[in-house]
């Protein structure tokens, strides 16, 4: 039997202090959190930067790894720093060697890494070794020389070779969610079904569970299959929150891929043993031929202008959309006559908040709103080009009249300058699996003693 | 006729990866899970989201009450014409659309 501690979804979304030290004090064999997603858009992987605060991640990595020390036992982070590019895993290791010194500590590291020189992806393309998943961009060794960062997402394998060092703490890059939970429970023999089945359940702490907020769950994976408790005061689990958790950010609520296989939860079983765990068999685990780790990659896809002006006059509101095409009307001849600028050239979108801003053309709603916002979005190949074309946008948003006759209105900018330049934006274009002999031939394993 | 959320317990929409959206239709009881199976084809959620209806897959889990739907996202996550970075907005259109 392995137990597994988790403290929360990932490092930087807070975890119940009580609830963790139940968890220590029922002496788990591993500590594991994960530290990062794709969820908040490329720009993280793009940058190589972590989407939470130093001074959040830090505070909460602190609490883990006394608790760590406590419990005796392994503690790993998956994806460290959002992304798990080789800048936030060193982001993070830097913060534990920060942490430790405050605690007056020592520790055994084991740093794993993730990202990929672009020449193993263009060799490993031009090998036939790099194939597509559903729904992939095209792509090309051009394309895979524009990215700024590429990670793979490394599975069990990698992570039990951390383990194997006999690490107090393994730093990993990007990981997939499941892999830092599934690694110990299967190095130790017990069901591989169970094992991913219950990392599956596992990885974003408490969601699995009646107050999710509390973050904290303690997983047992046996020879047979899994059980899973929450932790915190008013949590629980029961058959259905558990099994529903599979639907979650699953676009297949009963199969998931990782390196090596893939797990099929059709013939799960789900039996609530009292009011707050869960005990779940039957899951199946099936190996698949060739081992393959799945590649994220993100480039810079332009830079970005914003503006955002405020309409609050009655008749402007109710005529919005019409407002808003003429204006984009105007301002493309504009940009053409001043800057010699095509429409291809650029692109400007003027979204009309409280009318459709979140659902575009595939807004139902109708109704008349108060208010309505109009945010401009600017994208061109440099950042000086997007600003300009802003300034450009600037006069219409503010004094543009619905008709030629009337006198000239004036609407409500929150902002000055109205144009407010956001930088790079990037864009993930890589949704590929690479081909492995060996699954350590594309990460990289340090230990080190801080 | 009603809304499909005033009659469920949840509609909830995000992101699979960056590259596809699901939709969780929670119906809360077997009841409402049979009105949502027998009144919500998979053809008027395709028209809704304006997608083909072949690259809709559809899960109808009766042990749960779910009616699940998966889909290529439309706007790759973050790129520049995404709108929803987290597919937020699909679960409350959705829910609005009627039902018998």
């Amino acid at each position: 039997m392995t137990r597994i501690l988790i403290p929360s979804g990932a490092l930087g979304l807070g975890y119940d202090a009580d609830a963790l030290a139940r968890g220590v004090a029922a002496k788990p064999d591993l500590i594991a959190i994960d530290g990062g997603s794709t969820d908040s858009g490329p720009s993280y992987l793009g940058r190589g930067v972590s989407k939470y605060s130093r001074a959040g991640t830090k505070a909460e990595w602190k609490g883990l790894i006394a608790a760590r020390v406590e419990a005796g036992c392994p503690l790993v982070i998956g994806t460290a720093g959002t992304c798990g590019a080789d800048s936030t895993v060193e982001w993070l290791y830097e913060i534990t060697v920060e942490v430790l010194a405050e605690l007056g500590l020592s520790a055994k590291i084991a740093v794993l890494k993730s990202e990929q020189p672009k020449e193993r992806v263009t060799d490993a393309l031009t090998e036939g070794r790099v194939t597509p998943l559903p729904h992939a961009p095209e792509i090309s060794a051009d394309l895979i020389g524009s990215t700024t960062h590429i990670v793979a997402l490394a599975g069990a394998e990698q992570i039990a070779e951390a383990l194997r060092t006999g690490a107090d703490i393994v730093i990993a890059g990007r990981t997939t969610d499941t892999a830092i939970i599934a690694a110990l429970p299967l190095m130790r023999g017990d069901h591989a079904g169970a094992a991913w089945h219950a990392a599956k359940i596992g990885e974003c702490g408490a969601l699995c569970a009646t107050n999710p907020q509390s973050g904290v769950i303690q997983i047992d994976i046996d020879a047979e299959g899994f059980t899973v408790t929450p932790l915190a005061d008013g949590a629980h689990c029961s058959p259905h929150t558990v099994s529903a958790h599979m639907l979650y950010e699953n676009s297949d609520p009963f199969m998931l891929y990782e390196p090596g296989g893939h797990l099929d939860v059709t013939a799960a079983k789900y039996t609530a043993l009292d009011d707050t765990s869960v005990r779940v068999t039957g899951s199946v685990w099936v190996p698949s031929d060739r081992y393959t780790v799945k590649l994220e990659g993100a480039r810079v896809a332009g830079y970005q202008t914003l503006l955002l002006a405020t309409v609050r006059d009655r008749r402007y509101v109710e005529n919005i959309r019409a407002w808003v095409d003429d204006i984009a009307r105007r301002h493309a001849q504009r940009v053409a006559n001043r800057m010699g600028l095509g429409p291809e050239e650029y692109s400007c979108e003027l979204r009309i908040i409280g009318v459709e801003a979140t659902l575009g053309t595939l807004e139902t709603r109708r109704e008349a709103p108060a208010e309505a916002g109009v945010m401009g979005i600017i994208t061109a190949a440099t950042q000086q080009r997007a600003n300009e074309i802003g300034k450009l946008l600037n006069p219409f948003l503010l004094h543009h009249p619905l008709t030629r006759e009337e006198e000239q209105p004036t609407f409500a900018f929150p902002f000055s300058p109205a144009e407010i330049d956001r930088g790079a934006i990037y864009e993930f274009c890589l949704n590929h699996v690479i081909e492995l002999d060996n699954p350590m031939d594309a990460f990289s394993l340090e230990v080190r003693d801080a | 006729m009603p809304e499909l959320g005033s009659i469920v317990e949840k509609v909830r929409s995000k992101n699979a990866g960056p590259f596809w959206l699901t939709v969780d239709i929670f119906c809360g009881s077997p009841e409402a899970y049979a009105r949502v199976v027998n009144g919500l084809s998979t053809d008027r959620v395709a028209r809704l989201f304006k997608v083909e209806e072949a690259t809709l897959k559809r899960f109808d889990i009766a042990d749960l009450n779910v009616v699940k739907f998966s889909l290529p996202r439309p706007a790759i996550q973050g790129t520049a014409h995404d709108r929803d970075m987290h597919g937020a907005g699909w679960a409350p259109l959705l829910a609005e659309i009627e039902i018998n």
